[in-house]
């Protein structure tokens, strides 16, 4: 009798409390709520503030701006597609390299290397991602580009060089600074977040599967290129077009080797300009007009760019996630 | 039957072989990365330490073509922006955090917020520069160290939303639930009980986000810009460590080239130590 009568009339007091908390319940979701829109908010104000202050100059030019070679400062003429050239090209340098370079090393954290040492390793790996882009542009230019003008450079023209068809790719003058020496230091500084991406889907690889394989007398080798590979296709994908996605939007390291110039020719060894190092050089000199709408233009194309790449890199990931909730 | 045998000889030769080759070059790839790592902190140390004196920390940057100076200003300026970036992005960051793995189970909003920050995370740090311009500098004419606060915030504030997602959903269901049971609002159970027993998570993850802002540049060259004079005024320009390397590098001046390469070792050590120590807090929460 006593229960049932605590338990149909609560106090008043108990009432109010739990008012209270209702409240405050709902303010609690409110606020985080409103924090984590926020986030969504920042990423619709770069895109709409991105456009209205490229409005000009694509009025101006129209689409022909992302094919046009001009960019002349001094006659107001602006077109993009000598820096999209060069963050494309650097860019895909960088993944030629780094892909199979960083592919290598997954495998040798995952498969090869002695317990003790994979922690270490695995964490001088990481440590290389973390250092600022800015030291990997000093690097390359202080350290890199002399030795790569001095020793790599004649190589590559005396053997590459003289392949019909291929030669003028490594012609020119050994500067050292270049698109091909941009390509290089990207290269060296994604390797690292790609290598460790990898290496964290190879680890999803269910281990019977693996044993499997070894089981019926498959070589390390074998297991990594029929086991591992294709059941960590999608991942892998992903982590390439992760890295991908940090050269396209590279700042600091290709400022600096690049060259910056605003020259369109077929050699890799020329100085040519990507997107974010015309935007670090002539933003802050900038006119307001054609000239300063023109770098918002191309600062428009490279977040397109690397937004487009990125969120294929998410999906790709974001599926293999869902595939090891399912299996494990 | 002889000559089967044979053949499977020559089979398993290869198969060895391939083996071996690509064993190899994966070792190769390895030791390849391992020698980046060390070329660059070599020369990093080789030419910092030169650069590196007591002038370094007392002195502010050099006018063009005049002898000495150091970073003093630079130093402060830096600490400044990265201390106020802190200060805004952790409160924000958290919260949303918490939104995400507390009420993100089964909402739409949760799940695109949770794309959009993964997006963020890698956005071209450069394109944030462009914005806080277009958002803040243009609006007040002029450039300033809060400008550059609410670059590196941008930048920060996904790093500590995931990583505080993360690590809030490591918290055992059976905690929360132990929580509710005893008649806990929402809220308190967020806050006094899974945020708490992910506390060390927190904390990693707003060290791995001062590691990351405290390294880049691209978001400040438009923002908080530069400043030759020692200034602790958060409205104007602002001498940050990053601009000052980018600037001396690129210069004619040796004096400034060497002041570059101090300052780039300051930043690798800054960087480097604090992805250490958030690697041992979450360690520490892992084995305790």
């Amino acid at each position: 009798m006593d229960i049932t009568q605590s338990h149909s009339a609560p106090t008043p007091q108990a009432l109010k409390i739990a008012k209270l908390q209702r409240i405050q319940d709902f303010l609690f979701h409110g606020i985080t709520q409103f924090f984590a829109l926020s986030v969504l908010i920042a990423l619709l104000g770069i895109l709409i503030s991105l456009v209205i202050n490229a409005w000009p100059a694509l009025h101006t030019f129209g689409l022909g701006f992302f094919f046009s070679q001009e960019w002349d400062v001094v006659n107001g003429e602006f077109g993009g597609l000598i820096a999209i050239y060069g963050t494309v090209v650097t860019s895909l340098i960088a993944l030629l390299i780094a892909v199979p370079l960083s592919f290598g090393i997954a495998v040798f954290l995952t498969e090869l290397c002695p317990g003790p040492l994979r922690r270490p390793l695995g964490t001088a790996v990481e440590l290389l991602a973390a250092v600022p882009s800015i030291i990997y542009g000093m690097f390359g230019l202080f350290i890199f580009a002399p030795l790569f003008a001095e020793y790599i450079q004649p190589a590559l023209a005396a053997t590459l060089g003289q392949v019909p068809g291929l030669g003028i790719l490594f012609s020119g003058a050994f500067n050292g600074i270049g698109i091909l020496c941009a390509g290089l230091i990207l290269a060296m500084m994604i390797l690292p977040f790609i290598a460790s991406v990898m290496r964290d889907v190879f680890e999803i690889v269910p281990p019977v599967l693996k044993e499997s394989a070894y089981g019926i007398g498959c070589t390390t080798w074998e297991v990594v290129k029929n086991v591992v590979l294709p059941y960590t296709k999608a991942g892998v994908i992903g982590g390439v077009m992760l890295g991908l996605g940090r050269a396209l939007g590279e700042t600091m390291a290709v400022t600096f080797v690049i060259g910056n110039a605003h020259r369109l020719s077929a050699s890799l060894f020329s100085p040519g300009t990507s997107i974010a190092s015309t935007l670090a050089n002539e933003f802050g000199e900038a006119e307001a007009g054609n000239h300063l709408s023109s770098l918002f233009a191309l600062g428009l194309a490279l977040f397109i760019i690397t937004f487009v790449v990125l969120a294929c890199a998410k999906w790709m990931l974001n599926n293999m996630e869902k595939k090891q909730g399912l299996k494990t | 039957m002889n000559n089967t045998s044979n053949i499977d000889q020559a089979v398993f030769a290869k198969r060895k072989r391939a083996n071996k080759i690509g064993l190899s070059l994966s070792m190769g790839a390895m030791v390849l990365g391992m020698i980046f790592l060390f070329w660059i902190l070599s020369v990093l140390l080789f030419k910092g330490f030169s650069a590196i004196d007591f002038n370094l920390f007392t002195q502010s940057t050099p006018a063009p073509g005049s002898e000495g100076g150091g970073l003093a200003n630079a130093i402060v300026g830096s600490l400044l922006l990265v201390g106020t970036c802190t200060l805004i992005s952790t409160p924000i960051g958290v919260l949303a955090g918490l939104y995400l793995s507390e009420y993100g189970d089964r909402s739409r909003v949760a799940a695109i917020t949770r794309f959009v920050t993964d997006i963020m995370l890698s956005a071209p740090s450069i394109v944030i520069g462009l914005f806080v311009y277009a958002f803040v500098v243009a609006q007040v004419r002029h450039f300033s160290g809060w400008a550059g606060t609410v670059a590196l915030a941008l930048i920060a504030i996904p790093v500590v939303v995931r990583t505080t997602e993360n690590m809030l959903r490591l918290v055992p269901g059976s905690l929360r639930e132990a929580a509710y049971a005893l008649g806990t609002p929402k809220w308190k159970v967020a806050f006094m009980i899974t945020l708490r027993a992910a506390q060390s998570g927190v904390m990693t993850g707003i060290l791995l986000a001062l590691a990351r802002v405290s390294g880049e540049t691209a978001p400040l060259l438009f923002t908080a810009l530069n400043n030759q004079f020692f200034s602790t005024n958060m409205n104007a320009p602002m001498a940050n460590l990053p601009v000052v390397i980018f600037q001396f590098a690129m210069s004619p001046y040796d004096n400034w080239v060497d002041l570059a390469w101090g300052g780039a070792l300051l930043i690798t050590f800054a960087v480097l130590g604090l992805n250490i120590l958030a690697r041992v807090v979450f360690r520490e929460k892992v084995q305790g």
